[in-house]
């Protein structure tokens, strides 16, 4: 039977397995276009597509650039700092390695919560940073005990330091990135890795597009859940730039030591260069604690402190200028004419107008005044009546020139304007007309003013380098370097010509200056009655003159009302010690030395320091002092390096 | 007319030994060896765990290989029933006792081996539909009557490993089956009608299909539709196969692989891991042993005498044929990753086991092809 059909079977078995063969040769063929395909047309694309799982790249931050003082030492600088990380998976007991280094760190219940929850909250073999800044003895007890701490890491790595909390504010500091810089700085766009900062205020703030450098990049190879498994390359990027300021870091240190327990300012600048040589802002603060996260604690220490220890106030603290303004309404009021320095007028230590009281600070009044006697002794009658002569626009006018309302420096984004009013500008602001009687405030620099330290430091500058215009800097810029070789030489010339007004104007033109003046004598008239003020017995800030004669400065007090007298509180002749501190006079200074050959000027403020001759001269005195010690060291290091 | 005097076999072992087929016998050899490099790859270039175990079971299979080629057809012949019902029979305990993973119960644990009885069911019904249909005449074939046993010889273990579930064995299994029915000379109109049924219930079975079952199915039509999901496989091959260029990346230097991004680099993609490495050469190196094999098996149906042999050796190439394209037409994302072993070179002792079993009973008709089985 088997036999019978076993013929047939077989051919139809042999034709079967024919066509089951040629079915296969297809099969074999596509199998083999496919593997032609993939492995030699598109090879390319899946090499490509391999790398891409293959390499994966982590940025880091490199060291910001550092930012140092006139003479090269460093402000803001990079430390070592110590780090620990851990690294869940290579642990065996999770718990337990959190619970021994809580015992050896002291770390809080709120703390190991946080960091328990990081830890769920990623793969296991990406490091969670328990500390980013441990103290020495911390990281080396870590490193005692590191056998006993499987998955802990030690590392080392660089943060931004702040070596002088009296920069606190110049510099500013650095802080975590936030949304909002990433939507605000393009610059950040390349510039993200961990543990990259930004500069939050200050220099920090406006240099941070150079000063932050160039992230580089470590390669990995990863494996398909994103562990690394081997390092491939590393590219290390590049510090940021390095910045030299213009600033003295022994000025800056006694201008904060001075100023401790009180609130205000100190400035200094060249006043042919307009190099800021000194600008503190009282209270100071540790700007160090802002680089790994301020704590809760700090923050509202400084947030609730009555001094407001985070502001600027050299910049963006706001003072009526009171009697420092009267150099200005004098210079104003030559230059147009509507008074003479030989215009004596009697104070008695009050005028009316119209019906109205204006009272002197001099109770008794200072009798008989000309202007230089009324500058020397602060006299507000003599003011009131220069300003009654002279009027508010013509007095706005100078002042602008000379640098009030309106920005001195470039670099601070918390630098506010001020105000210096005129008549459209109370109509603007106030939408009222100006009353004459706030003329006569105006005179005396009360009223509406609103100016910042550094722009009183300013006015005073110009008018002691003889009235020229000259722009304030913080930043030495190497393109600039030589902007002021012949200085020198431009300084003796301004005092030969100047009985010759018309070469020196050739000459200033030919030094680029801009004067501010029409007749150069009105500028030293007031340069004198300065000096008067200071150097001569009845002077506001006679108390406190320096009579070597290197030191000598000239200088006007100043006092700011926080609030006006009653008539009450005049007659019983209340002392500003006695009022409440909020409501005390702030204290002004502004000053320029040496007197002979002025080089700088100062402003210092106090807020509610009562007068400026009590308590702002004294700490400009010592200042100055220290200024022009240093003066000779500062012009022979002008050829330091400069800045990138 | 051979019944009395084929029982016995008149070979003496040296004779057995020098009827081996050589080719076949070196080309088996040799895909041993290669798998042998590729596990050491799998285990990250150490001896290990994979390495070792593998090794130790090709030997291991291979003397079983031996042996059964020794054995004679007649025995195979005569236990095929036998041993197809021993298989599913196991198949029926792997449902009460099996081991599960990974959501699929499809092994017995017999302790010295985790046996998957799917595995052997590829040969196993070969064998018993090889026996079936020598054993009914020629005009029979196509009489409904004898349709009945190989269908439900066929759909039995085919619904048992499919609601394991194991999808890609049960199609393998099927295969096999539908091979053997279909070189026994069934008419196509049967094969007609057995398509209309299968595409008529392929609805109704797709909604017994597991959610990951699905996913496969529809990631094949699209692998971009989820990349980093059901596509992640497809994808990560192709780009491991493709980036091995013309002469691959080296060996150990698979970085598709090393570095974890190939799925079941062990079993299924242990190709994907050799063309990685080797490249277009080492693949073509692979497909033209698998060719070899494929045609030496046949080659042997041809010279066997008897109709069992023949059958059994033309439908077992075409089964190990089809196992070797699903696998390499699936790493190359030809078609859907269903889960099929590459023969001999994928780690796993149970379709080791059954490729030696099914290559072991070609070598038999070797040896024997002048007795025939009764």
């Amino acid at each position: 039977m088997i036999r019978q059909g076993g013929e047939s079977k077989l051919t139809l078995l042999g034709r079967r397995m024919f066509i089951l063969s040629a079915a296969k040769a297809v099969v074999v063929l596509g199998i083999f276009g496919r593997l032609i395909s993939l492995q030699i047309n598109e090879s390319k694309k899946y090499k490509t597509l391999s790398d891409k799982n293959r390499f994966r790249e982590w940025k880091f931050s490199p060291p910001r650039g550092l930012i140092s003082d006139y003479f090269e030492k460093e402000i803001a600088s990079n430390k070592q700092v110590y780090q620990l990380h851990i690294i869940p998976e290579n642990s065996e007991n999770l718990e337990l390695l959190i619970f021994r280094l809580k015992s050896i760190l002291g770390l809080s219940e709120k703390n190991v919560s946080k960091i328990k929850k990081k830890i769920k909250s990623q793969k296991t073999w990406d490091p969670v940073i328990i500390s980013d800044n441990l103290t020495w003895s911390d990281f080396s007890r870590i490193n005692l005990f590191l056998h006993d701490l499987q998955g802990a890491e030690p590392v080392v790595s660089v943060a931004r330091l702040y070596t002088e909390p009296s920069s606190a504010h110049v510099i500013g500091y650095v802080s975590k990135i936030s949304k909002k810089d990433l939507k605000t700085r393009d610059y950040l766009q390349n510039k993200m890795a961990a543990g990259t900062r930004v500069g939050k205020t200050g220099l920090e703030n406006r240099l941070d597009s150079k000063v932050i450098g160039d992230v580089g990049y470590k390669r990995y190879e990863v494996n398909a859940y994103g562990k690394r498994i081997k390092e491939i390359s590393i590219e290390p990027g590049k510090p940021g730039a390095n910045f030299r300021t213009t600033l003295d870091l022994d000025v800056q240190k006694l201008a904060a030591k001075l100023m401790k327990d009180k609130s205000g300012s100190v400035c200094v600048m060249d006043i042919y260069r307009g190099d800021i040589v000194a600008m503190v802002s009282s209270p100071v603060f540790d700007s160090n604690k802002f680089v790994h996260g301020i704590n809760q604690k700090d923050w509202d220490y400084l947030m609730k402190h009555r001094d407001k220890p985070l502001i600027n106030k050299s910049v963006s603290g706001l003072y009526p200028p009171g009697s420092t303004i009267k150099s200005l309404a004098a210079i104003s009021a030559l230059e147009n004419d509507t008074s003479n320095p030989k215009t004596i007028i009697h104070c008695k230590g009050y005028i009316e107008f119209y019906g109205e009281k204006y009272h002197c600070w001099k109770k008794k009044g200072h009798g008989y005044m000309d202007m230089r006697e009324g500058i020397k002794q602060s006299c507000d009658v003599y003011f009131y009546e220069v300003a009654r002569k002279l009027g508010i626009d013509r007095l706005a006018e100078t002042a602008r020139k000379f640098g009030l309302g309106q920005l001195v420096l470039k670099d601070f984004v918390e630098e506010k304007t001020g105000v210096v009013p005129d008549t459209s500008w109370k109509k603007k602001y106030i939408g009222k007309n100006w009353y004459l009687g706030e003329t006569l405030h105006a005179g005396i620099g009360q009223g509406y003013w609103q100016t910042s330290p550094l722009q009183l430091c300013l006015m005073t500058a110009q008018i002691a380098n003889g009235g020229y215009k000259i722009e304030p800097r913080i930043i030495l810029n190497r393109n600039q370097k030589e902007k002021f070789d012949g200085l020198d030489q431009f300084i003796i010339n301004k005092k030969l010509f100047s009985e010759d007004v018309v070469n020196l104007y050739e000459f200033i033109a030919k030094f680029k200056y801009k004067s501010l003046f029409k007749n150069p004598e009105n500028i030293k008239f007031v340069q004198d009655a300065l000096f008067a003020a200071t150097n001569e017995p009845m002077g506001t800030s006679y108390g406190s003159r320096l009579t070597k004669e290197e030191f000598v400065f000239a200088g006007k007090t100043g006092t700011s009302q926080v609030r006006r007298f009653t008539e009450k509180q005049r007659e019983l002749e209340i002392k500003n010690e006695d009022l409440p501190y909020e409501q005390r006079d702030h204290a002004l200074f502004v000053a320029f030395a040496p007197y002979k050959e002025p080089r700088y000027s100062i402003s210092v403020v106090i807020e509610h320091g009562g007068s400026g001759s009590k308590s702002a001269a004294p700490i400009a005195k010592q200042v100055i002092k220290k200024v022009l010690e240093k003066h000779s060291l500062r012009e022979s290091s002008r050829g330091l390096g400069g800045t990138a | 007319m051979f019944r009395s005097g084929s029982i016995q076999s008149h070979l003496t072992l040296r004779d057995k030994i020098f009827s081996l087929d050589l080719t076949l016998f070196v080309s088996i050899l040799i895909l041993g060896i290669i798998s042998f490099f590729a596990m050491y790859s799998t285990d990250a270039g150490e001896f290990a765990y994979h390495t070792k175990s593998h090794i130790v079971r090709f030997f291991v299979f291979f003397s079983l290989f031996i042996a059964v080629s020794f054995l004679k057809t007649n025995f195979w012949y005569n236990s095929s029933a036998f041993i197809y019902l021993g298989i599913l029979s196991l198949l029926v305990l792997v449902k009460f006792f099996g081991l599960s993973s990974s959501g699929s119960q499809r092994w017995l644990n017999l302790f010295f081996i985790n046996l998957q009885p799917s595995e052997l069911m590829k040969v196993g019904l070969i064998l018993f539909l090889a026996k079936y249909y020598h054993r009914i005449s020629s005009t029979d074939v196509n009489r409904p009557k004898f349709l009945f046993v190989p269908l439900l010889a066929l759909v039995f273990p085919v619904i048992l490993v499919i609601t394991q579930p194991d999808l890609g064995t049960a199609f393998l299994i099927a295969a096999g089956g539908v091979v053997v029915i279909w070189l026994a000379g069934v008419k196509m109109k049967f094969f007609a009608y057995l398509g209309v049924v299968f595409l008529s219930i392929t609805p109704v079975a797709i909604s017994f299909l597991k959610p990951y079952q699905k996913s496969r199915i529809l990631t094949f039509l699209d692998p971009s539709r989820d990349p980093l999901g059901a596509g992640y496989q497809i994808t990560q091959s192709k780009i491991a196969i493709g980036s091995g260029g013309l002469f691959g990346k080296g060996f150990l230097n698979g970085s598709q692989s090393y570095l974890d991004y190939l799925p079941e680099k062990h079993t299924d993609f242990i190709f994907t891991l050799f063309s990685e490495e080797f490249g277009f050469f080492g693949s073509c190196i692979i497909l033209g042993l698998y060719l070899l094999i494929t045609w030496r098996i046949v080659n042997i149906g041809n010279i066997t005498r008897g109709a069992f042999g023949k059958l059994y050796c033309y439908s077992f190439a075409t089964a190990f044929f089809i196992y070797v394209a699903v696998n390499m037409g699936m790493v190359l994302g030809l078609i859907p990753i269903v889960g099929a072993p590459l023969p001999i070179l994928s780690y796993g002792g149970s379709s080791m086991m059954a490729m030696m079993l099914g290559l072991g009973v070609v070598m038999s008709c070797k040896i024997h092809k002048d007795e025939t089985v009764s």
